[in-house]
């Protein structure tokens, strides 16, 4: 088969959403042939293992070519459409076809698979992370209540591009250990500075999603000149309203029936809650230890029906130094997206049509957002 | 951390675990240990299947090779139960559970009961079900009919390593007898279990597989093949909503009757006979609780009511397969009064 030449072929590949996906499908396509797309404009549906999502442009151009079949497997980075300007001819681009629909007949490459899993030590408890060794500025992602280290998987593999890029579990989550002492975050944090140690870093960036963002608060008022840059979103400690019912039905619920419609609640969309997503969330609060973590963590976060913290008072002790930024789902059902105001000095991002999740539900925006902050650290 | 292993080991890891974790655990049935007689090695089988492989050297003291007098070491277990004990006592084929139905049926199950909840019986009574290894009519059986029938134990099948590994964790904390059921066909299936100790709640049905136009309840090793069934139909555009009922005691009606009310159409999978089964049972409980949401007739594919016969070319005509589930579903879904 002839290499196809024409540099002016840009293709559409399978993106790859978690560390550990190796195949995606193609359940609607929202282009056809002949479509002008910019950047930013939505492609496509795109089911995985673990969730559904829509893939986003990442280039401009004239939709010429599509690839990949509605419902059949693709590998990761597989082209399963085609952009080119109409000076390309209908021969190049049937061979670049060729050889995409080789791509995705070939499946998965032998050896791929899921990333190794390091580990850290804090108190006594053992603590997972995972994430890529290339050359740059550390960022380190650190999830919140009920999630884990796979909450980034719309934005670990993006980011890598340009920083070496880290996500823990938490204790009480993933595959860290499940005791979590009194749940508060000090306890929380010291897994992070945990990490820090193990990667020996002097210096990152911290990227920290609702209960993540008051740990990554707290990281950073220990030390905040060993912080670069903080990233926090909907973060949790901001104000006394708080969906007190979902934080206690999660730690509460045992079975789909229960589980389903508070993961609902999360998201703006709630389609994007697989069968999947919530297996494997169930799956993760039938570990022993789990169910008191998530209790003991719930008890730590509210005080009766409000929310504790004093996430505020920890930004002015963060002081000036460090840029922050707060990003804000609009249509949170979670923590009130108002509470943006409260977090002083910050830049603020209001994202529409997202909800508690917009790393997952937008997550270009907010690596748009995070690459900013980081180009602000000096 | 998963990663893949088969449902014999997945049991065996749930074993090893609450061993580990509660030293009133304690393995026992014909050939745990195995080795009687067999030159040099004291741990030769780990059971008929080696399903407790490697556990006798692990927990010394702990495995316990009985005489064959199911009888004998099944009363032995639910008493040492009684007495604190959490045993998981083996039970090779439950075709042989006739000669030790009174311990069973009329002392474990009804000791809480009686003696106004001042007894529990933490036992596990693990055993071997289901046709397919050309073992003729006296090691085939699919019995846990009889005992799903029993007020005071607890039935419970696992499809997958998965549920094998968090369904024998539960059935060992939990304090009553549980009737454990593994079938024979299913010990080389692999699939993804968490390293961690984690338990399965009994009484929730798992929805194995979404759909709208037909519910499919299924159990066991029947799981399997009703997926199969399910994947051809989808191709034709005909959508199966697959519920693996986990455990038959206790039962998880809920999930089996919201999926029928909003399918209309039920078809019943089950490698046991027809007759007084769990089959049957589910059928009643559609008709009864669910009679205005149904569209159609309720359709059972079953085992005939018959012994599982010798000869292979019956057996395979004995077992359901994915083709009579695929008639079974076009039945329903074709149905006119």
């Amino acid at each position: 088969m002839d290499p196809v030449t024409d540099e002016r072929i840009v293709p559409v590949t399978m993106p790859k959403w978690g560390l550990s996906m190796q195949l995606g499908k193609v359940t609607a396509w929202i282009i056809d042939e002949g479509d002008e797309v910019g950047i930013g404009d939505d492609l496509a549906d795109i089911e995985t293992e673990k969730i559904n999502g829509t893939l986003e442009a990442a280039d401009a151009g004239t939709v010429r070519r599509i690839v990949a079949r509605v419902g059949e497997d693709v590998p990761v980075s597989g082209t399963i459409a085609l952009l080119a300007p109409a000076g390309v001819t209908e021969e190049d681009l049937d061979a670049a076809v060729q050889q995409a629909r080789a791509v995705i007949d070939a499946g998965v490459p032998e050896g791929t698979g899921a990333p190794e899993v390091l580990t850290a030590e804090a108190g006594g408890r053992k603590i997972s992370y995972v994430g890529d060794g290339r050359d740059g500025d550390v960022v380190l992602l650190v999830h919140g209540y009920g999630g884990d280290r796979n909450s980034w998987l719309f934005l670990q593999e993006p980011l890598a591009a340009k920083f070496r890029v880290y996500a823990l579990d938490l204790p009480g989550h993933g595959t860290s250990a499940k005791d979590v002492g009194d749940g508060s975050t000090s306890v929380l944090a010291d897994a992070v500075v945990a990490v820090l140690d193990a990667l020996g870093v002097t210096r990152a960036h911290l990227v920290g999603h609702s209960m993540g963002g008051a740990v990554a608060l707290v990281v950073a008022a220990r030390d905040p000149a060993r912080i670069a840059s903080l990233t926090l979103i909907a973060p949790s400690g901001f104000g006394p309203e708080i969906n007190a019912g979902f934080l206690r039905g999660f730690a509460d619920a045992q079975t789909r029936r229960e589980l389903k419609p508070l993961v609902g609640q999360l998201f703006a969309d709630e389609d994007l809650v697989t069968r999947q997503l919530v297996d494997d969330l169930l799956a993760y609060k039938r570990l022993d230890g789990v169910d008191e973590a998530l209790h003991a963590l719930a008890g730590a976060l509210l005080d009766g029906d409000a929310q504790r913290g004093d996430s505020a008072a920890l930004v002015a002790a963060v002081g000036g130094a460090v840029p922050v930024t707060v990003i804000w789902g609009a249509a949170d059902r979670i923590i009130p997206a108002a509470q943006a105001e409260a977090v002083g000095g910050a830049i603020r991002h209001l994202i529409d049509g997202a909800g508690h999740m917009p790393h997952m539900e937008r997550p270009g925006e907010v690596q748009a957002a995070i690459e900013q902050t980081i180009a602000r650290a000096c | 951390m998963a990663r893949n292993i088969t449902y014999r080991e997945a049991l065996n890891e749930a074993l090893a675990q609450e061993m580990e974790r509660d030293e009133s655990v304690v393995v026992m049935g014909e050939d745990n240990a195995g080795g009687a007689g067999s030159p040099g090695e004291d741990d030769a089988w780990g059971g008929v299947l080696g399903v407790t492989k490697g556990l006798y050297h692990k927990f010394p003291g702990r495995v316990l090779d009985t005489p064959i007098s199911e009888s004998a070491f099944i009363g032995a277990a639910i008493g040492a139960a009684t007495a604190g004990l959490r045993p998981v006592a083996e039970l090779m084929f439950v075709d042989f559970m006739g000669v030790c139905f009174d311990q069973i049926y009329n002392q474990a199950a009804k000791f809480r009961y009686m003696f106004g909840g001042k007894a529990v019986t933490p036992v596990v009574i693990r055993t071997m079900y289901g046709a397919g290894l050309r073992a003729a009519a006296q090691h085939s059986q699919c019995l846990y009919s009889l005992f799903t029938h029993i007020p005071g134990l607890k039935v419970v099948m696992p499809a997958t390593p998965y549920d094998a590994k968090g369904l024998m964790i539960q059935a060992i904390r939990d304090n009553d007898p549980v009737m454990f059921f593994e079938h024979k066909a299913l010990y080389d299936l692999t699939g993804p279990v968490p390293e961690e100790s984690y338990t399965l709640p009994f009484g929730e049905a798992n929805v194995v597989r979404e759909g709208g136009d037909v519910t499919i309840v299924t159990l066991g090793r029947m799981v399997h093949t009703s997926l199969e069934a399910a994947g051809r139909l989808g191709a034709d555009g005909v959508q199966c909503e697959v519920i693996d009922l986990r455990t038959t005691s206790p039962l998880d009606e809920d999930t089996v009757l919201d999926s029928v009310e909003g399918t209309g159409r039920l078809v019943v999978v089950d490698e046991s006979h027809p007759r007084c089964s769990v089959a049957a049972d589910i059928s009643a409980l559609a008709v009864r609780k669910a009679f205005g949401a149904l569209q159609a007739p309720v359709e059972m594919v079953t085992a005939p009511h018959t012994p599982v016969p010798f000869s292979s070319a019956l057996e395979d005509l004995y077992i359901p397969d994915a083709q009579r589930i695929v008639n079974a579903v076009k039945a329903v879904t074709g149905w006119t009064r």
